[in-house]
Protein backbone atom coordinates (compact mmCIF):
# COMPACT_ATOMS: atom_id res chain seq x y z
CA UNK A 1 0.00 0.00 0.00
CA UNK A 2 2.74 2.48 1.18
CA UNK A 3 4.68 1.75 -2.18
CA UNK A 4 2.22 2.38 -4.69
CA UNK A 5 1.59 5.51 -2.56
CA UNK A 6 4.90 5.90 -2.71
CA UNK A 7 5.36 5.47 -6.51
CA UNK A 8 2.25 7.59 -7.18
CA UNK A 9 4.20 10.65 -5.52
CA UNK A 10 6.66 10.42 -7.27
CA UNK A 11 5.34 10.45 -10.60
CA UNK A 12 3.79 13.47 -9.72
CA UNK A 13 6.46 15.06 -8.65
CA UNK A 14 8.44 14.25 -11.92
CA UNK A 15 5.58 15.80 -13.43
CA UNK A 16 5.27 18.72 -11.31
CA UNK A 17 9.13 20.06 -10.96
CA UNK A 18 9.66 21.04 -14.39
CA UNK A 19 6.48 23.65 -13.96
CA UNK A 20 8.56 25.05 -11.29
CA UNK A 21 11.96 25.31 -12.54
CA UNK A 22 11.24 29.34 -13.29
CA UNK A 23 10.21 29.46 -9.32
CA UNK A 24 13.32 27.62 -8.46
CA UNK A 25 15.36 30.43 -10.29
CA UNK A 26 13.14 33.23 -9.01
CA UNK A 27 12.84 32.62 -5.72
CA UNK A 28 16.60 31.60 -5.03
CA UNK A 29 17.49 35.00 -6.33
CA UNK A 30 14.79 37.15 -4.32
CA UNK A 31 14.90 34.43 -1.55
CA UNK A 32 19.30 35.34 -1.15
CA UNK A 33 18.22 39.35 -1.67
CA UNK A 34 16.13 38.48 1.33
CA UNK A 35 18.52 36.96 3.48
CA UNK A 36 21.43 39.35 2.32
CA UNK A 37 18.55 42.49 3.55
CA UNK A 38 17.93 40.93 6.77
CA UNK A 39 21.58 40.09 7.92
CA UNK A 40 22.38 43.79 7.02
CA UNK A 41 19.41 45.01 9.61
CA UNK A 42 21.67 42.86 11.97
CA UNK A 43 19.02 39.61 11.65
CA UNK A 44 21.15 36.73 11.31
CA UNK A 45 20.56 32.93 9.72
CA UNK A 46 17.58 31.77 12.45
CA UNK A 47 15.42 34.96 11.78
CA UNK A 48 15.31 34.90 7.94
CA UNK A 49 14.76 31.20 7.72
CA UNK A 50 12.11 31.43 10.46
CA UNK A 51 10.17 34.49 8.80
CA UNK A 52 10.41 32.48 5.89
CA UNK A 53 9.52 29.24 6.98
CA UNK A 54 6.60 30.55 9.18
CA UNK A 55 5.23 33.88 7.25
CA UNK A 56 6.01 32.71 3.47
CA UNK A 57 4.94 35.92 2.16
CA UNK A 58 7.52 37.32 -0.29
CA UNK A 59 6.96 40.72 -1.12
CA UNK A 60 5.37 41.10 2.53
CA UNK A 61 8.72 40.02 4.04
CA UNK A 62 10.89 42.48 2.08
CA UNK A 63 7.68 45.32 3.64
CA UNK A 64 8.27 43.59 7.28
CA UNK A 65 11.81 44.64 7.08
CA UNK A 66 10.93 48.00 8.06
CA UNK A 67 9.08 46.99 10.78
CA UNK A 68 11.54 44.67 12.26
CA UNK A 69 13.61 48.28 12.38
CA UNK A 70 11.39 50.15 14.08
CA UNK A 71 9.41 50.04 17.38
CA UNK A 72 7.52 47.31 18.56
CA UNK A 73 3.75 46.76 17.37
CA UNK A 74 2.56 43.48 16.19
CA UNK A 75 -0.92 45.05 15.74
CA UNK A 76 -0.14 47.38 12.76
CA UNK A 77 2.34 44.35 11.39
CA UNK A 78 -0.49 42.02 11.45
CA UNK A 79 -3.30 44.55 9.74
CA UNK A 80 -0.20 45.49 6.99
CA UNK A 81 0.26 42.02 6.24
CA UNK A 82 -3.67 41.62 5.60
CA UNK A 83 -3.40 44.49 3.21
CA UNK A 84 -0.58 43.81 1.46
CA UNK A 85 -1.41 40.08 1.34
CA UNK A 86 -5.40 40.91 0.22
CA UNK A 87 -5.08 39.39 -3.17
CA UNK A 88 -4.77 35.95 -2.11
CA UNK A 89 -8.29 35.91 -1.63
CA UNK A 90 -9.14 35.87 -5.29
CA UNK A 91 -6.45 32.98 -5.16
CA UNK A 92 -8.20 31.44 -2.53
CA UNK A 93 -11.32 31.75 -4.73
CA UNK A 94 -10.36 30.48 -7.11
CA UNK A 95 -8.90 27.49 -6.26
CA UNK A 96 -11.77 26.42 -3.86
CA UNK A 97 -12.72 23.78 -6.95
CA UNK A 98 -9.22 22.57 -7.80
CA UNK A 99 -8.57 22.06 -3.45
CA UNK A 100 -11.83 20.01 -2.94
CA UNK A 101 -11.51 16.59 -1.60
CA UNK A 102 -7.64 16.49 -1.11
CA UNK A 103 -7.59 15.59 2.21
CA UNK A 104 -5.27 16.74 4.84
CA UNK A 105 -3.10 18.10 2.15
CA UNK A 106 -5.31 20.79 1.40
CA UNK A 107 -4.36 22.76 4.50
CA UNK A 108 -0.78 23.10 3.26
CA UNK A 109 -1.38 23.68 0.44
CA UNK A 110 -3.75 26.66 1.51
CA UNK A 111 -1.04 28.04 3.98
CA UNK A 112 1.31 28.02 1.16
CA UNK A 113 -0.56 29.40 -1.22
CA UNK A 114 1.48 32.52 -3.21
CA UNK A 115 1.58 34.11 -6.16
CA UNK A 116 3.86 31.71 -7.89
CA UNK A 117 1.91 28.49 -6.69
CA UNK A 118 -1.30 29.83 -7.46
CA UNK A 119 -0.14 30.77 -10.92
CA UNK A 120 1.05 27.69 -11.73
CA UNK A 121 -1.34 25.32 -9.95
CA UNK A 122 -4.30 27.80 -11.69
CA UNK A 123 -3.09 27.05 -15.25
CA UNK A 124 -1.51 23.88 -15.44
CA UNK A 125 -3.99 20.97 -15.26
CA UNK A 126 -2.71 17.56 -13.59
CA UNK A 127 -2.16 14.98 -16.64
CA UNK A 128 -4.19 12.26 -16.73
CA UNK A 129 -2.52 9.42 -15.19
CA UNK A 130 -1.32 11.52 -12.40
CA UNK A 131 -2.92 11.86 -8.90
CA UNK A 132 -3.63 15.50 -8.41
CA UNK A 133 -3.07 15.27 -5.20
CA UNK A 134 -0.08 14.79 -5.20
CA UNK A 135 0.51 17.16 -8.31
CA UNK A 136 -0.74 20.33 -6.71
CA UNK A 137 1.45 19.00 -3.46
CA UNK A 138 4.78 18.53 -5.45
CA UNK A 139 4.15 22.40 -6.68
CA UNK A 140 3.62 23.90 -3.39
CA UNK A 141 6.42 21.52 -1.41
CA UNK A 142 8.71 22.63 -4.06
CA UNK A 143 8.21 26.54 -4.44
CA UNK A 144 7.59 26.53 -0.77
CA UNK A 145 11.52 24.63 -0.25
CA UNK A 146 12.89 27.12 -2.97
CA UNK A 147 11.80 29.97 -0.78
CA UNK A 148 13.25 28.52 2.21
CA UNK A 149 16.34 27.77 0.81
CA UNK A 150 17.15 30.88 -0.92
CA UNK A 151 16.81 32.75 1.98
CA UNK A 152 18.88 30.57 3.81
CA UNK A 153 21.50 30.40 1.54
CA UNK A 154 21.58 34.64 0.95
CA UNK A 155 21.81 34.29 4.88
CA UNK A 156 24.86 32.47 5.11
CA UNK A 157 26.94 33.06 1.89
CA UNK A 158 25.20 36.20 0.19
CA UNK A 159 28.19 38.31 -0.26
CA UNK A 160 30.27 35.83 -1.16
CA UNK A 161 27.85 35.56 -5.09
CA UNK A 162 30.17 37.47 -7.44
CA UNK A 163 28.32 36.56 -10.59
CA UNK A 164 26.38 39.32 -11.93
CA UNK A 165 22.93 37.93 -11.22
CA UNK A 166 21.00 41.68 -12.06
CA UNK A 167 17.96 40.88 -14.21
CA UNK A 168 17.88 37.47 -13.17
CA UNK A 169 14.60 38.40 -11.11
CA UNK A 170 12.79 39.39 -14.61
CA UNK A 171 12.12 35.34 -14.52
CA UNK A 172 8.91 35.63 -12.13
CA UNK A 173 8.00 38.63 -14.10
CA UNK A 174 8.39 36.42 -17.57
CA UNK A 175 6.37 33.79 -15.23
CA UNK A 176 3.75 35.63 -15.09
CA UNK A 177 3.74 36.55 -18.68
CA UNK A 178 3.73 33.58 -19.88
CA UNK A 179 0.70 31.72 -18.02
CA UNK A 180 -0.80 35.00 -18.75
CA UNK A 181 -0.39 34.06 -22.18
CA UNK A 182 -1.22 30.41 -21.49
CA UNK A 183 -4.74 31.70 -19.60
CA UNK A 184 -5.15 33.56 -22.89
CA UNK A 185 -5.22 30.28 -25.42
CA UNK A 186 -8.99 29.95 -24.17
CA UNK A 187 -11.28 32.47 -26.16
CA UNK A 188 -13.13 32.65 -23.67
CA UNK A 189 -10.72 33.69 -20.99
CA UNK A 190 -9.31 36.89 -22.97
CA UNK A 191 -12.23 39.25 -22.10
CA UNK A 192 -11.15 38.19 -18.37
CA UNK A 193 -7.29 38.70 -18.53
CA UNK A 194 -7.86 42.07 -20.36
CA UNK A 195 -10.26 43.24 -17.50
CA UNK A 196 -7.37 42.04 -15.16
CA UNK A 197 -4.86 44.42 -16.98
CA UNK A 198 -6.76 47.11 -17.62
CA UNK A 199 -8.11 47.91 -13.95
CA UNK A 200 -4.77 47.16 -12.55
CA UNK A 201 -3.27 49.93 -14.90
CA UNK A 202 -6.02 52.49 -13.58
CA UNK A 203 -5.49 51.44 -10.55
CA UNK A 204 -1.51 52.37 -11.20
CA UNK A 205 -2.55 55.39 -12.65
CA UNK A 206 -4.75 57.29 -9.61
CA UNK A 207 -3.18 54.92 -6.86
CA UNK A 208 0.67 54.80 -7.39
CA UNK A 209 2.89 52.22 -7.29
CA UNK A 210 2.56 50.94 -3.77
CA UNK A 211 -1.23 51.06 -3.50
CA UNK A 212 -2.34 49.68 -6.37
CA UNK A 213 -3.40 46.37 -5.30
CA UNK A 214 -6.36 46.80 -3.17
CA UNK A 215 -7.94 49.28 -5.59
CA UNK A 216 -7.56 46.93 -8.80
CA UNK A 217 -8.60 44.02 -6.49
CA UNK A 218 -11.93 46.23 -6.21
CA UNK A 219 -11.99 47.27 -9.95
CA UNK A 220 -11.95 43.68 -11.22
CA UNK A 221 -14.54 42.35 -9.00
CA UNK A 222 -16.90 45.62 -9.82
CA UNK A 223 -16.34 44.63 -13.66
CA UNK A 224 -16.59 40.88 -13.41
CA UNK A 225 -19.48 41.03 -11.12
CA UNK A 226 -21.15 43.31 -13.79
CA UNK A 227 -20.26 41.08 -16.27
CA UNK A 228 -21.62 37.73 -14.61
CA UNK A 229 -24.52 39.52 -13.39
CA UNK A 230 -26.11 39.62 -16.67
CA UNK A 231 -24.90 36.04 -17.97
CA UNK A 232 -26.15 33.68 -14.47
CA UNK A 233 -29.77 36.04 -14.10
CA UNK A 234 -30.42 35.96 -18.04
CA UNK B 1 18.46 43.83 15.50
CA UNK B 2 16.12 46.41 17.20
CA UNK B 3 13.82 44.30 18.93
CA UNK B 4 14.40 41.65 21.77
CA UNK B 5 14.24 37.54 20.21
CA UNK B 6 10.81 37.55 21.83
CA UNK B 7 9.71 40.76 20.03
CA UNK B 8 10.37 39.42 16.80
CA UNK B 9 9.09 36.10 17.17
CA UNK B 10 5.69 38.19 18.02
CA UNK B 11 5.89 39.75 14.83
CA UNK B 12 6.67 37.01 13.09
CA UNK B 13 3.39 35.30 14.23
CA UNK B 14 1.41 38.67 13.37
CA UNK B 15 3.05 39.09 9.99
CA UNK B 16 2.11 35.02 9.39
CA UNK B 17 -1.64 35.35 10.63
CA UNK B 18 -2.00 38.24 8.73
CA UNK B 19 -1.01 36.40 5.34
CA UNK B 20 -2.77 33.23 6.88
CA UNK B 21 -6.07 35.31 7.25
CA UNK B 22 -5.93 35.93 3.34
CA UNK B 23 -4.91 32.47 2.48
CA UNK B 24 -7.74 30.63 4.71
CA UNK B 25 -10.96 32.92 4.56
CA UNK B 26 -12.37 32.22 1.39
CA UNK B 27 -11.81 27.87 2.36
CA UNK B 28 -13.23 28.91 5.51
CA UNK B 29 -16.15 30.84 4.36
CA UNK B 30 -16.56 28.40 1.46
CA UNK B 31 -16.08 24.70 2.79
CA UNK B 32 -15.86 22.12 0.50
CA UNK B 33 -18.90 19.88 1.79
CA UNK B 34 -21.19 22.97 1.03
CA UNK B 35 -22.03 24.03 -2.76
CA UNK B 36 -20.88 27.46 -3.12
CA UNK B 37 -22.84 30.47 -4.53
CA UNK B 38 -23.02 30.64 -8.12
CA UNK B 39 -21.56 33.99 -7.80
CA UNK B 40 -18.47 32.38 -6.54
CA UNK B 41 -18.21 29.66 -8.47
CA UNK B 42 -18.50 32.27 -11.34
CA UNK B 43 -15.43 34.70 -9.60
CA UNK B 44 -13.73 31.49 -9.05
CA UNK B 45 -13.83 30.44 -13.16
CA UNK B 46 -12.89 33.91 -14.06
CA UNK B 47 -10.67 35.24 -11.61
CA UNK B 48 -7.27 33.09 -12.55
CA UNK B 49 -6.96 35.07 -16.27
CA UNK B 50 -8.20 38.43 -14.71
CA UNK B 51 -5.29 37.53 -11.78
CA UNK B 52 -2.51 36.67 -14.51
CA UNK B 53 -3.15 40.48 -15.76
CA UNK B 54 -3.04 42.17 -12.24
CA UNK B 55 0.50 40.14 -11.42
CA UNK B 56 1.94 40.85 -14.73
CA UNK B 57 1.35 44.45 -14.35
CA UNK B 58 2.02 44.45 -10.51
CA UNK B 59 5.30 43.01 -11.60
CA UNK B 60 6.04 46.54 -14.22
CA UNK B 61 4.36 48.87 -11.44
CA UNK B 62 8.30 49.93 -10.80
CA UNK B 63 8.84 50.48 -14.53
CA UNK B 64 9.24 54.21 -14.94
CA UNK B 65 8.11 55.45 -18.49
CA UNK B 66 9.41 58.78 -18.22
CA UNK B 67 13.04 58.39 -17.40
CA UNK B 68 15.57 56.32 -19.35
CA UNK B 69 15.42 53.65 -20.36
CA UNK B 70 11.67 54.26 -20.35
CA UNK B 71 10.99 50.51 -19.98
CA UNK B 72 12.16 49.57 -23.39
CA UNK B 73 14.29 46.36 -21.81
CA UNK B 74 11.11 45.25 -20.18
CA UNK B 75 9.18 45.82 -23.93
CA UNK B 76 11.38 43.84 -25.71
CA UNK B 77 11.91 40.88 -23.52
CA UNK B 78 7.69 40.51 -23.00
CA UNK B 79 7.69 40.62 -26.74
CA UNK B 80 10.92 37.93 -27.16
CA UNK B 81 8.66 36.30 -24.79
CA UNK B 82 5.35 36.54 -26.85
CA UNK B 83 7.14 35.22 -29.88
CA UNK B 84 9.07 32.61 -28.42
CA UNK B 85 5.59 31.34 -27.10
CA UNK B 86 3.81 31.41 -30.17
CA UNK B 87 6.74 29.96 -32.16
CA UNK B 88 7.94 26.83 -29.55
CA UNK B 89 5.21 27.07 -27.51
CA UNK B 90 7.26 25.53 -24.87
CA UNK B 91 7.13 27.27 -20.90
CA UNK B 92 10.50 27.04 -20.28
CA UNK B 93 12.02 28.12 -23.39
CA UNK B 94 9.84 30.93 -23.51
CA UNK B 95 10.63 32.67 -19.45
CA UNK B 96 14.57 31.53 -20.04
CA UNK B 97 14.97 32.84 -23.25
CA UNK B 98 12.66 35.99 -22.07
CA UNK B 99 14.80 36.46 -18.53
CA UNK B 100 18.07 36.23 -20.94
CA UNK B 101 17.53 38.55 -23.19
CA UNK B 102 16.60 41.16 -20.31
CA UNK B 103 19.88 40.14 -18.50
CA UNK B 104 21.81 41.04 -21.46
CA UNK B 105 19.96 43.88 -22.13
CA UNK B 106 20.14 45.76 -18.58
CA UNK B 107 23.70 44.90 -18.03
CA UNK B 108 25.25 45.60 -21.30
CA UNK B 109 23.01 48.00 -23.66
CA UNK B 110 21.05 49.86 -20.72
CA UNK B 111 23.42 49.91 -18.27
Amino acid sequence: MNETKNKSFQKAFSAAFPHTIPVLTGFLVLGMAYGVLMQTKGYGTLWSVLMSAIAFCGSMQFVAITLLTAAFNPLQAFLLSVMVNARHLFYGISMLEKYKGLGKVRAFLIYTLCDETFSISSSVTPPEDIDRKYFYLSISLLDYLYWVLGTFLGSVLGNFVTFNTKGLDFVLTALFVVLFLEQMKKIENRIFGLIGIACTVVALVFFGASNLVIPAMILILLVLLGMGRKKICC
Amino acid sequence: MLLTPTQTVIMILAIALGSMTTRFTPFFLFPEHKEPPKIITYLGRVLPPAMMGLLVVYCLKGVSLKTAPHGIPELIAILVIVALHKWKNNVLISIGGGTLVYMVLVQTVFR
